[in-house]
């Protein structure tokens, strides 16, 4: 970015899990703690706190909690998982023009115990703000889950490029044997094939049920403050060489239907020429991704949108095992969320900076930069992470 | 004048009915386990009876087959109105007078005449008669109680079936006033896209500007009805509120220059493919929701 940059000097996490059996907001504070621990510093160095709009806990709540006193900057990222790397990006410019000199952002929930994304919600549709209406064109169709308006991309995606159910199949595999060797996610140890893969039941045709992304209880946090501060720190810094929000024009929600286009991610590609521009990287430049894995066809039209292949040749690009480790573009290597987590994209940025730092339990060689993205379909973020 | 007011009339023309022995003779155990349960504590009915029990003494218990009396012509109008349909009974004026007090071991006798029977009447339970009679109590031949009773015999109403009331769909869109004329053009049988009134560019979904010209002026065109599939999904899992899986979901391009998502129905979901034809139908979710859908364009 500009002036003083900023870095990522601490990550925390509680375990991923079916059942936390714990309320979302002490999964909240747990990986603040976690994330301070790891930064080495104390609650009482925060003076900022960041997270999406969907989180439950308050800003405030979770102050309380961890014994975080005064705040000079709280902010709200919105569009679900697309705040990610955008809870960084609000975070950095805070350190950056001085509002705080620590901050840390949070994502916590119990998405598979509690309320789940993936249940179709009658609701959805019955408030006239701008995205109830924008709802009402779909939900009455019963067009109202995000499986459900991926698939609609998907389809167009598949008939245009000639992509099959199996190009976003061996997403998944590649994913699952990322998961198998990393001991915190939920798929540690249990790798799938194409097979399995192709015999999952149908959720959304043409999605199955090994395209779409687990459900997890869950928190990450992150701590981030200046790139000089943090070099002091417990921690080599993962430094915030870009950051960027992205939307489209005729952006919707996640139904953007209407552009010209439905074969692409308009709102990703904003993000991609803004983190090239900003870090003045090429793709050539980075040595693994953290791209966003809700749903395996995301994970094609991303390397696309963000430069790493040509318009419809991602099937090429991660045909024998391209994405996977040891491949040209390792994608995820903690397993995304199809294998490790579904913390809303939040374990992903904790696996870029494993992956600055060299402490990944599958570690990328010689990693100088790590690009990270946010939620797709949706207006989105995204973050290049360098030493 | 119908059967039943007919029978009415005859059974006023009869007049009282015959004596019917009461069930009780006046007693001390039943009058103290009377006053005992009302709390009367009046000294007076250790040894005489409370006026108000008159109707105890000819109650035929709480096993009506152990006291058997007579039919009387009251009977017949009663049963009448029960099978004409006035199966409903309600009581509505209950009036005594006395002339003296019982006394323990008196035997007593009633009477029935049936004074009045009214027109039909509509009530809030239903349509029905009222019917009002009179009983005297005797001692030996000396009147001593009377009671005028009436009822009213009606009609139950009917929850009638409301004509067809469907379920009420529960994936209700918002709708406010920038969309309303769609929805309004749904359930007239036409599929409405928004025209700006200025510069006349079509826009679906609609909104309240113009984003060409900046025009608050809207306008609209009826559709032609027709489209085809742009890209649409098969809905399998998990289960969708007030749907059956699988169904299928299209953006539908319109010859108009706009998409609109839809079901495509009345069609089996392995059949629909990309580029397929299709026009419009408008499918009734229930009593208030109007869908547009799509079924394939016949050949
Ligand atoms: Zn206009």
């Amino acid at each position: 970015m500009s002036g003083v940059p900023a870095a990522i000097a601490g990550i925390g996490a509680t375990e991923f899990s079916k059942e936390s059996g714990r309320s979302e907001l002490r999964l909240a504070a747990e990986s603040v703690f976690a994330a301070l621990d790891d930064a080495g510093l104390a609650p009482s160095d925060v003076d900022g706190l960041v997270t999406y709009t969907q989180d439950a806990n308050q800003e405030i709540a979770v102050a309380r909690e961890v014994g975080i006193g005064d705040l000079t900057f709280f902010s709200r990222v919105h569009y679900g998982g697309g705040a990610a790397c955008g809870t960084v990006m609000h975070a950095a410019m805070a350190v950056e023009t001085g509002a705080a000199s620590t901050v840390v952002c949070y994502r916590a929930f119990n998405e598979r115990s509690g309320r789940r994304f993936g249940i179709p919600d009658a609701r959805l549709g019955g408030d006239p703000s701008s995205q109830g209406l924008e709802m009402s064109w779909h939900v009455p169709y019963g067009l109202m889950t995000p499986a459900a308006w991926v698939a609609m991309f998907a389809r167009r995606y598949m008939h245009v490029y000639g992509a099959t159910s199996e190009d976003f199949g061996r997403v998944a595999v590649a994913m699952r044997r990322h998961a198998a060797t990393n001991p915190a996610a939920w798929f540690h140890g249990r790798p799938i094939t194409l097979d399995d893969h192709q015999a999952s039941k149908w959720i959304v045709e043409p999605l199955h049920l090994l395209d779409c992304c687990q459900e997890s209880d869950g928190a990450v946090a992150l701590v981030v403050t200046s790139a000089e501060r943090a070099r002091d720190l417990r921690r080599s810094p993962a430094v915030i060489a870009a950051a960027a929000q992205g939307s489209g024009s005729g952006q919707m929600m996640m139904t953007s239907y209407y552009r010209d286009d439905m074969t692409g991610l308009p709102e990703m590609g904003v993000v991609g020429r803004r983190l090239w521009e900003r870090s003045g990287l090429t793709p050539a430049d980075i040595q693994t991704a953290i791209l966003y894995d809700h749903f395996t066809p995301f994970v094609l039209t991303q390397l696309e949108e963000l430069g790493f292949c040509g318009r419809g040749e991602a099937k090429d690009f991660i045909a024998g095992g391209g994405i996977e480790l040891g491949g040209r573009l390792p994608v995820n290597p903690h397993g995304g969320q199809l294998g490790e987590a579904y913390i809303h994209g939040m374990n992903g940025i904790a696996e870029a900076v494993r992956q600055i730092r060299g402490t990944s339990v599958n570690q990328v060689a010689d990693v100088a930069n790590v690009l990270v993205t946010a939620g797709t379909g949706v207006p989105t973020s995204g973050l290049i992470l360098t030493t | 004048m119908t059967d039943l007011e007919t029978l009415a009339k005859q059974v006023v023309g009869a007049g009282e009915s015959p004596r019917m022995r009461a069930s009780e003779a006046v007693s001390g155990p039943l009058i103290r386990q009377w006053t005992q349960a009302m709390g009367d504590k009046n000294p007076k009915y250790q040894d005489l009876a409370p006026p108000a029990m008159i109707q105890v003494w000819s109650m035929p218990g709480a096993d009506r087959t152990a006291f058997q009396r007579d039919r009387i012509p009251l009977d017949d109008l009663l049963d009448a109105l029960t099978e004409s349909g006035y199966t409903g009974v309600v009581a509505t004026n209950c009036e005594h007078t006395y002339h003296r007090y019982l006394r323990p071991g008196e035997e007593l006798t009633s009477t029935t005449r049936l004074t009045e029977m009214s027109g039909l009447k509509r009530t809030a339970l239903g349509e029905g008669y009222f019917v009002t009679w009179a009983v005297t109590w005797y001692a030996e031949d000396e009147p001593v109680a009377e009671m005028e009773f009436r009822l009213l015999k009606f009609r139950p109403r009917e929850d009638k079936p409301q004509p067809e009331k469907r379920k009420p769909y529960p994936l209700k869109p918002a709708v406010n006033q920038d969309t309303e004329f769609f929805w309004d053009g749904v359930r007239a049988g036409e599929l409405r896209i928004q025209k700006c009134g200025d510069c006349g560019e079509l826009r679906h979904p609609p909104g309240p500007i113009c984003p060409a010209c900046r025009s608050a002026n809207r306008t609209h065109v009826v559709a032609s009805g027709l489209g085809e599939v742009y890209s649409f999904v098969v809905h399998h899992n998990p289960p969708v509120p007030g749907r059956e899986t699988p169904f299928v979901v299209a953006v539908v391009e319109l010859p108009e220059g706009v998409r609109i998502v839809g079901n495509v129905v009345d069609c089996p979901p392995s059949e629909v493919g990309i580029g397929m034809p299709l026009r419009v139908i408008y499918r009734p979710m229930d009593d208030e929701l109007t869908l547009p859908v799509w079924v394939p364009l016949e050949p």
